[in-house]
């Protein structure tokens, strides 16, 4: 039984973090119907500029994960400007798009592999001090993970339910023509979309890095199914529901080793636990779990 | 040693983008004709690879019947595929064949007992024993290379004799899909990419079409998994990666979209961007060390493919009407 806390416990961590990261992912797509595979890459820049920052400023954790959500927000707001409005002034349809995001993913990734190098990297925290919580064991790294990942989904709930920009967010989401029509600034929403999607991919790469302990250049991509799935799971251009899919989806990828399930599916089996959650939403209820049906 | 002059070196990339003319021209027949966002393309050349190397060696069947019986596992492959999935949205579909592909490779890491696991097919048999599944398509090229050396001389290497059979299935190829898409079946396969709901109101079952191109489109796949397992004698899981993919779209991409002969085009620009950055030893390239080249090639076809979509989406030979797709 503690076994199985544990690894709700470590569920709803991975699912904070998928959550996190589909946010952004769910907005592009419901807006700009952009599928965007850079994201993970984007989420990787974020787990390296956090490391930069930190060693810059004495190997300051806070300084890094700030400096993180900076730099990211930053680079996701300036590939808006040189990659994703000349191709929405062209109409570049979902394939354009699609395959733009591809080659930025492989830009990207290759970009920071060239600077930082494969060798696997840690943020300057004692990854030896553990917290024992009753039966669960969490290390200092996943305590900090399990915080922040925590308060940034209640503040971005918060955005989209209470403030004025989280509802333009949504309206351009829901139906972005109307949103148009009714006045809203679309370019400067898209800008703050980005930069939204941005700031939380730079704090998701973070929180992956602490949660992995050690990481290289992959731990982006390695995310983006799963980031996919969540997306899906909760319904394209569903804000709400990806934050829900996110965690639901961390905890059936845990869960689904535990023993008592019928044997558990083997650790290694994780990521395929992800996928084959993403096929069968699909063919069950392509509108996600809290979406609205738009079939085709 | 310089590799500009090196007839070898250019038999090498030559190779590679045969392999990726076949590669390609499975997935122009899914994209450019029939519409359908495949991002999985890759499952199907692991399928074709692996299925060959693993009945060779677990079952002591013959390589040819092999490579037959790789090929035809790609149909049931693809029908698994695309059941569930053709019948989604265009963005869904793309995740969920990425999605296939990884379960594909995940599985092949895996199950050591049937593909080798990560080590990839050197561990067929069984950790230390040496396992040799195209022992029977190096005979075979020995043989042709015996009767050709009086005629060429050194020019008679494995890889240009690999090179022959590789261009020769793939030009076999392009005149299959060209005259696929010219008969009144591929007349139907545009029409449902132009207008799913008109193709439909005509009586055509578009769900059947786009699984029948899936199908042929994988078999084409598995057929260049079967010539990277003949050509490399040893390939692992890592080989199948979701890149492979994305390099495809760019062949066909920078080919032209709905142009067969586009494909040979793309693959051959890919595979000197490819192989070429990857064993070039002019400068500017041999200024860096060798996994900086390696980055360097990722990044400049990463950026192909972005200044590619913004400036000439349709590629070379592509008209832009059949590329704009919503």
């Amino acid at each position: 039984m503690s076994e199985l806390l544990q690894l709700i416990v470590n569920g709803l961590m991975t699912g904070a973090i998928l959550a996190i990261g589909a946010v952004g992912v769910t907005l592009v797509l419901g807006i700009l119907r952009l599928l965007h595979v850079a994201h993970g890459d984007t989420i990787a820049f974020g787990a390296y500029a956090g490391l930069l920052v930190a060693s810059a400023f004495g190997d300051n954790m806070v300084a890094g994960i700030v400096g993180a959500i900076l730099a990211t927000a930053v680079l996701a707001v300036g590939l808006d400007y040189i990659l994703w409005r000349p191709l929405r002034r062209r109409q570049a349809g979902l394939v354009s798009l699609l395959l733009t995001s591809i080659g930025l993913a492989l830009v990207l990734r290759h970009a920071i592999f060239w600077v930082v190098g494969a060798n696997p990297r840690q943020y300057p925290l004692d990854l030896l001090r553990v917290f024992e919580l009753g039966p669960v064991r969490l290390s200092l790294s996943q305590v900090i993970a399990l915080v922040l990942a925590s308060a940034s989904i209640l503040l971005v709930g918060w955005l989209f339910a209470r403030t004025n920009i989280g509802k333009r967010m949504r309206a351009l989401s829901d139906d972005f023509s109307l949103a148009a029509v009714v006045g809203i600034d679309v370019n400067r929403t898209i800008l703050l979309i980005w930069a939204l999607s941005g700031a939380l991919a730079g704090l998701a790469g973070v929180l992956q890095g602490l949660v992995r302990n050690s990481f290289n250049p992959n731990l982006g991509f390695q995310l983006l199914l799963p980031v996919f799935a969540a997306v899906v799971l909760g319904g394209i251009g569903s804000a709400y529901g990806a934050l829900a899919g996110g965690l639901i989806l961390g905890l059936a990828m845990e869960v689904a080793t535990w023993d008592g399930l019928l044997g558990g599916v083997p650790a290694s089996y994780k990521q395929v636990v992800a996928f084959a959650v993403l096929i069968l939403v699909l063919i069950v209820r392509p509108e996600g779990v809290f979406g609205k049906a738009e079939l085709r | 040693m310089n590799a500009i002059l090196n007839a070898q070196f250019w038999f090498f990339v030559g190779i590679t983008a045969g392999i990726f003319t076949i590669l390609g021209l499975g997935l122009q027949l899914q994209f450019g004709y029939a519409g359908l966002l495949n991002f999985g393309h890759v499952a199907f050349m692991a399928i074709g690879g692996y299925t060959t190397a693993i009945l060779v060696v677990k079952t002591g069947m013959s390589l040819w019947i092999a490579a037959v019986l790789a090929l035809l596992v790609a149909v049931p492959f693809s029908l698994l595929l695309g059941l569930p999935t053709l019948r989604l949205r265009a963005d869904y579909l793309a995740m969920t064949t990425l999605a296939f592909a990884e379960i594909v490779r995940y599985v092949a890491i895996n199950e050591e007992g049937l593909t080798g696991g990560s080590q990839g097919t050197i561990n067929l048999a069984g950790v230390g024993t040496a396992t040799n599944y195209n022992r029977e398509w190096l005979a075979m090229i020995g043989t042709v290379r015996d009767w050709l050396e009086p005629l060429l001389g050194d020019l008679a290497s494995r890889d240009f004799i690999m090179l022959i059979i590789v261009w020769t299935v793939a030009i076999a190829a392009i005149i299959l899909v060209q005259y696929l898409v010219r008969s009144p079946w591929g007349r139907v396969l545009k029409s449902i990419r132009e207008e799913e709901d008109a193709a439909a109101a005509l009586g055509k079952d578009v769900f059947r079409f786009k699984q029948q191109a899936l199908a042929i489109g994988s078999v084409l796949g598995a057929l260049a998994g079967v010539f990277h397992a003949f050509q490399f004698s040893f390939f692992s899981p890592a080989d199948f990666v979701p890149i492979v993919t994305f390099f495809v779209w760019m062949v066909i991409i920078l080919g032209g979209t709905a142009r067969n002969w586009g494909v040979p085009i793309g693959a051959a620009v890919f595979a000197v961007l490819f192989a070429g950055t990857r064993f070039l030893d002019v400068p500017p390239f041999s200024w860096l060390e060798s996994d900086e080249r390696a980055y360097l090639r990722m990044i400049i076809i990463g950026l192909a493919l972005i200044l590619l979509m913004m400036f000439r989406p349709q590629g070379v030979l592509g008209k832009r009407e059949e590329m704009v797709l919503e």
